[in-house]
């Protein structure tokens, strides 16, 4: 039954484990900040360079530095500057909520899909188009979110009931019941209503495809505020991994970072999922590729899934852009399809991470 | 039923030597003169069995009496030992009997095979709707759906390849060398890649095409018929007894590989003949009716914390699977006449809820 148990007794039982976990030394580490920096750079560039309409790569340079009113220059601020800042956004937002949930429920499976954020924020979608006609993806943003905050609160809630804290199998399975109703809920509208699933199935693949500056504005606050928190619980984060008790003891005050982080969640990915729709699979497998590399110290793992998540999803983007011209493949459907078979090989050559 | 076969005093590997009191607590000895034979019954288990299986014969009697031809249960069961009118017969063994077959086969079907999953990567998230059994099986069909628009056997046939294929996938990336959190993570990532082909298969629909594949995604009984019900039952009926056998490998599996070896356990086998089963029960259930949400997961959970087992408890899961999937189909049929929806979204809504109030009470009186 214990979601941990199992991967936390074999860490401590085996040798091998153990000298994995110290990580890399602090060279590698920052040198592999400043590689991560530089694809991250690139990756805005290609963003912003590559589309629909084929623009020179001096004509993009040029218009970047003096927006002239062209066409292309249009083209560029209008669409790609918003599209890519937007992509870095949510990626960020991913690959952070990502880590801190599973820091925080000690549990390598957590992931915004299976803690309910996701559905919740389908749920406020599927709200917003068949019972309040709202059709634009700005007007969904704050269904989205309202859904996606509702339905962690409500997993989160459920989980630490009877007075004790939320502890990592609780959320799991709290977490799949939420789930579970949500998308019955949502299918039972979406059957009756051809419109609305007409509407929701395209939403549903997640996508920065048509998203402007008026889903930016909204989302961005929330992102940043998130982040700041999530950052400012690494530390505690580290002494929480080593398990309630241990962590009081180095006095680490175990609910206030659980209740922090648990609202960080909340802000990250119902910013992200209500901006893009759903992204599966950045949040889940980009932590653990962090943790590989760097080992269990949170206050890299976080370091480098803010840097790594926007490289994968900005790089999704591009890659769907290229593959799928003169159309697009959606992002969410790249990242699964990119992501999964690095996530499967990385989980074949050694042992998962344990946090 | 539940009970577990004990064993004779020199091969017994935990506990105690039986005599008459060191039966624990909470069991029951059944024994034949001498032991030739012993039984140790779980009390609460035989218990929680019992009625779920009287609930199981009273909501079939419901499943066949309701309708928009109200029938007696007098009038049932004249057809049913071939007294009835040829109007009855219609109603009861072409329309009724199918669809209620078909509910309890799959529902245990779907059940056990959680139960294997669950106990094989001691997680309740390993279950095959996580896992990416069910996932790849929906892809299989919605390939046939949406790009070559075939026939509801073909359907079907896609649906056990694809889930067959996921699967096979699976084992051949995770299980080269030893078990645990690398199986569930390895699903996770091919289920992440058949939901999003899935998805992108839905925009590529025509809406209609994308209906239908969003009604099958969902899993439904309106379509259950004589095959499916024959299919499953089958199915059932030979994987299940398999699957029970292997109980006492599949308890000492779940306590890891070495454990598992050092009571003699031939742990590489056992654990390939259970995630056999447990693929084909949810790859054929699939196939009959959709991957009907949330059953392989809910059920197995429902009851252990029913039964309060430390055994395999799939006995247990099977009646619970199959009570769930009636109930809900019921619970479709009745409470939505109009709109035909997939029983998949009751199971969903039952489970899930049921689920959280399980888990309320069972929290609040600090357990678990």
């Amino acid at each position: 039954m214990s979601v941990t148990a199992h991967s936390q007794e074999r860490s401590v039982a085996d040798p091998e484990e153990r000298t994995e976990r110290r990580g890399p030394r602090p060279v590698v580490r920052r040198l592999g900040i400043a590689v991560a920096l530089l694809a991250l750079a690139a990756v805005v560039l290609l963003s912003i360079a590559a589309g629909a309409q084929d623009i020179p790569l001096r004509t993009v340079w040029e218009v970047l530095r003096h927006p002239d009113g062209s066409r292309d220059a249009v083209i560029v601020h209008d669409y790609r500057i918003p599209r890519t800042v937007l992509g870095a956004l949510v990626g960020i937002a991913l690959g952070l909520s990502g880590a801190l949930m599973q820091a925080l429920t000690r549990n390598p499976l957590a992931d915004p899909g299976i803690l309910g954020v996701s559905l919740g924020a389908s749920t406020g979608v599927v709200v917003a188009i068949a019972f309040c006609g709202v059709s634009a993806v700005s007007g969904y943003v704050w269904f989205a979110f309202a859904g996606a905050v509702i339905a962690s609160a409500a997993v989160y809630a459920i989980g630490s009931t009877g007075g004790r804290a939320a502890t990592p199998d609780r959320l799991v399975l709290a977490g799949a019941a939420i789930t579970a109703v949500l998308f019955a809920f949502n299918t039972a509208v979406l059957m009756v209503d051809p419109r609305a699933f007409d509407e929701f199935r395209f939403w549903n693949v997640g996508s920065l495809a048509g998203r402007y500056l008026d889903v930016l504005l909204p989302v961005a606050p929330f992102i940043i505020a998130g982040g700041i928190i999530a950052l400012a619980l690494a530390r505690p984060l580290n002494a929480l991994a080593l398990g309630d008790q241990l962590g009081t003891a180095l006095g680490v005050r175990i609910r206030r970072t659980r209740v922090l982080g648990a609202i960080a969640i909340m802000l990250l990915c119902g910013a992200a999922t209500a901006a893009a729709g759903p992204i599966t699979f950045v949040g889940l497998a980009v932590p653990h590729i962090a943790r590989l590399i760097v080992g269990p110290d949170q206050r890299w793992v976080l370091a480098y899934s803010l840097l790594l998540a926007p490289i994968l999803l900005l790089g999704s983007d591009v890659l769907g852009r290229v593959l799928g011209a003169p159309g697009e493949l959606q992002v969410g459907i790249v990242t699964a399809f990119v992501g999964a078979p690095v996530f499967i090989a990385l989980c074949r050559r050694r042992r998962p991470a344990a946090l | 039923m539940s009970a577990r076969p004990g064993h004779p005093p020199r091969t017994r590997s935990v506990g105690p030597a039986p005599t008459p009191a060191a039966t624990p607590a909470g069991y029951a000895p059944l024994r034949t003169r001498g032991e030739r034979l012993a039984l140790r019954i779980h009390l609460r288990t035989a218990a929680a069995c019992t009625a779920m299986a009287l609930g199981l014969a009273g909501m079939s009697v419901l499943a066949l009496t309701v309708g928009d031809f109200p029938l007696t249960p007098g009038e049932v069961a004249a057809t049913l030992i071939g007294r009835g009118s040829p109007g009855h017969d219609f109603i009861v063994y072409t329309l009724r009997m199918p669809r209620l077959l078909t509910a309890l086969f799959v529902g245990a079907a779907l059940a056990v095979s959680g139960a294997i999953l669950q106990r094989l990567s001691g997680n309740p998230l390993g279950s095959p709707d996580i896992i990416g059994f069910t996932n790849g099986a929906a892809t299989g069909a919605l390939v046939v759906i949406v790009l070559i628009g075939g026939s509801m056997l073909q359907v079907a046939a896609g649906a056990l390849v694809g889930g067959v294929a996921a699967a096979v996938l699976i084992y051949l990336l995770a299980f080269t060398r030893g078990a645990g959190g690398r199986f569930i993570l390895v699903g996770i990532g091919i289920a992440a890649m058949a939901l999003a082909a899935n998805s992108y298969l839905i925009t590529r629909a025509s809406l209609q095409d994308a209906m239908a594949a969003q009604a099958w995604l969902v899993g439904s009984l309106n379509a259950a018929g004589t095959e499916q019900a024959a299919a499953v039952g089958l199915a059932l009926a030979v994987l299940l007894p398999v699957a029970v056998s292997h109980g006492r490998a599949l308890s000492l599996l779940s306590m890891g590989d070495d454990a598992a070896k050092g009571l003699g356990v031939g742990a590489e086998r056992s654990r390939l003949v259970l995630i056999a089963v447990s693929v084909v029960l949810a790859a054929i259930a699939t196939a009959a009716t959709g991957p009907i949400l949330f059953v392989a997961l809910a059920a197995p959970q429902l009851a252990r914390r029913l039964t309060r087992s430390p055994g395999p408890g799939l006995v247990a899961a099977a009646l619970m699977g199959a009570l769930l999937l009636l109930v809900s189909d019921i619970a479709v049929q009745r409470l939505f006449t109009g709109a035909a929806l997939p029983v998949g979204t009751a199971t969903g809504l039952i489970g899930g809820l049921y689920l959280v109030g399980l888990l309320i009470t069972e929290w609040r009186r600090g357990r678990g």
